[in-house]
């Protein structure tokens, strides 16, 4: 099928603008046609996560982008790289690996991003409008995007994204068409206390229930409070994006396309609906972990970014159990948050404490951590499914407050009263 | 007698020549493929430990992970990637990886999709031509 250029498009296209727009305009093209897009649309934003290094051609890549003039057309912000540059001694690997690493975010800022190093752009300032067209990559930023403030965005990832961010034009399929955008699959959330549906915790093992179902079809969830919160949704959309390819999901009630049950389906008929019970929720709790409750060796927090809010659950519980000296305690963020957090006193109370506070990357992609192996405790769903896989630990999950204690004594506290 | 050229769907064009590799489950390259070596190292796939270098690669799908197409960049400059590709299915990640390789380093496996009848008939071993009008041939 033959892809409709705009004048601007064919010009691009015809190396008018530089030799970086038009490689990029090749690719776009190219995949225009891989997705069966009859065109492109204007983008209004993007958010790259093409500046984690995988490899050297990634660092060729973006060089060659740089060398040919690329300039991002559009506001643009880059995800997480493999490298804390304003603490580059967190970095435990291959000083190369570091150096190739760090050219690569340095390749990124040059042509215009915007270097906030952060797979929560949504709490960094960078909040597309509802119905925007936008292109960005970072699987929860995604979900985050198209789920909770209902921008328009496809699973996107390494290289188009910044295509995409020069050329400010995107493939005309998928998640960017309204039609596209509607719930195929009902999860009716049934017997679920309403002491639980406030708790943080539910919402990492919800998602991660969903997404495993889903996979990648667009969920709706009824029977969430109107009252969740964004760190709750942002937990639930990147634990639904590890287990499964979710990029889409609706929540009645709560999310900004589904104020029915019938706008969540645009009126049409659904697949099948599923029951969620407390049973199915404690299943999916014990698939989470990999290791029994017992020692620890790590805390991890922060995936998505940790915000100022969770931050403020944070600070008391710490100052209540102070950390065990064996245990190494990480907190990932932006750097946003990091100079709020400053500002408050808190970073400073933080480190006292034992905290080492990681910006610009976060543990499950780059060395931070300096145990070699053990046992990892967190409560990000996305952390706990990719921490044995990428990094070599056994998990455990557990709500925040079970994370602290269990930090403070070494050994995994269980509330036991929480999953009744 | 056995119908031996197929018409396949071009993602990305080229052409190539090499024994089929068929795989019977998707295999994300993120985590699954070795670019340094070109084997499969999930172990938890069915060909853990062949090696497609060299081979036409064919296989349902891709799966998982957006950075699988930063493998396959990494896989053609190093000369580890397969000849070819041939899914059953529609695998952006894929082609979009192929599709930078070819401007990267002027080359790249071409990236095809075959339907049913002809993805079923390819068997592992087989010799194949991809040719530049995505016509398959099982010599």
């Amino acid at each position: 099928m033959a892809i409709e250029l705009t004048a601007e498009d064919e010009a691009m296209l015809a190396g008018e603008e530089g030799t970086a727009v038009q490689m990029a305009m090749r690719i776009l093209v190219t995949m225009a046609g891989v997705y069966g897009a009859a065109r492109l649309l204007d983008v209004a934003s993007a958010h790259i996560d093409g500046c984690l290094y995988h490899g050297y051609s990634g660092l060729e890549f973006a060089e060659r982008l740089v060398a040919g003039g690329a300039r991002v057309r559009i506001p643009t912000t880059l995800n997480v790289g493999a490298v804390d540059l304003l603490h580059p001694e967190h970095f435990q690997g291959n000083p190369q690996l570091a150096a190739r690493a760090t050219r690569l975010m340095q390749a990124y800022e040059e042509m215009g991003c915007q270097p906030i190093w952060t797979c929560a752009p949504y709490q960094a300032m960078h909040r597309p409008a509802f119905g925007t067209d936008v292109a960005w990559a970072e699987s929860n930023a995604i979900v985050f995007a198209n789920s909770v403030l209902g921008a328009h965005t496809n699973r996107y990832g390494d290289f188009i994204d910044i295509c995409m961010a020069i050329t400010g034009r995107a493939p005309a399929f998928g998640l960017h068409l309204p039609e596209n955008r509607r719930g195929q699959l009902l999860f009716r959330l049934e017997g679920i206390p309403e002491r639980l549906l406030h708790e943080d915790v539910l919402f990492p093992v919800l998602g991660y229930l969903l997404g495993k179902a889903a996979q990648s079809k667009i969920p709706v969830i009824e029977g969430l409070l109107p009252e969740t919160t964004e760190d709750q949704l942002k937990a639930l959309g990147a634990a639904a994006a590890s287990s499964g390819a979710v990029a889409l999901f609706h929540a009645v009630g709560v999310t900004p396309e589904a104020p029915t049950l019938e706008a969540a389906f645009q009126g049409r008929p659904y697949d099948q609906t599923i029951p969620v019970t407390l049973a199915d929720l404690r299943r999916t709790l014990a698939r989470l972990g990999t290791a029994e409750d017992g020692k620890i060796h790590v805390v991890a927090l922060g995936s998505p970014h940790f915000s100022l809010t969770e931050f403020a659950a944070l600070m008391p519980l710490l100052a209540q159990y102070p950390i065990h000296p064996e245990v190494e305690f990480i907190v990932c963020s932006n750097r946003l948050a990091l100079a709020a957090l400053q500002q408050r006193g808190w970073l400073e109370r933080l480190r006292a404490m034992g905290v080492r506070l990681v910006v610009d990357t976060c543990v499950v992609v780059a060395p931070i951590v300096r145990h070699q192996g053990g046992v990892l405790m967190t409560n990000s769903g996305k952390f706990a499914h990719y921490a044995p896989g990428n990094i070599g630990f056994e998990v455990v999950f557990g709500s925040l407050a079970e994370c602290v204690r269990s930090a403070a004594q070494g050994v995994v506290w269980r509330d036991e009263g929480l999953w009744r | 007698m056995n119908q031996t050229a197929y018409q396949a769907t071009i993602l990305v064009p080229g052409t190539a020549v090499g024994e089929a590799l068929v795989l019977p489950e998707p295999l994300s390259l993120w985590g699954g493929l070795n670019p340094e070596t070109g084997e499969i190292i999930d172990r938890r796939h069915p060909c853990a430990g062949q090696v497609v270098t060299g081979k036409v690669l064919v296989l349902p799908a891709g799966r998982g992970s957006s950075s699988a197409s930063s493998i396959l960049l990494e896989a053609v400059r190093l000369g580890t990637a397969p000849a070819a590709i041939i899914t059953a299915a529609v695998d952006g990640i894929l082609a979009l990886g192929a599709a930078v390789a070819r401007e990267m380093y002027d080359h790249s496996p071409p990236v095809l999709v075959l339907d049913e009848a002809g993805y079923t008939a390819v068997q592992t071993g087989d010799t194949l031509q991809i040719n530049e009008d995505g016509r398959v041939d099982i010599l």
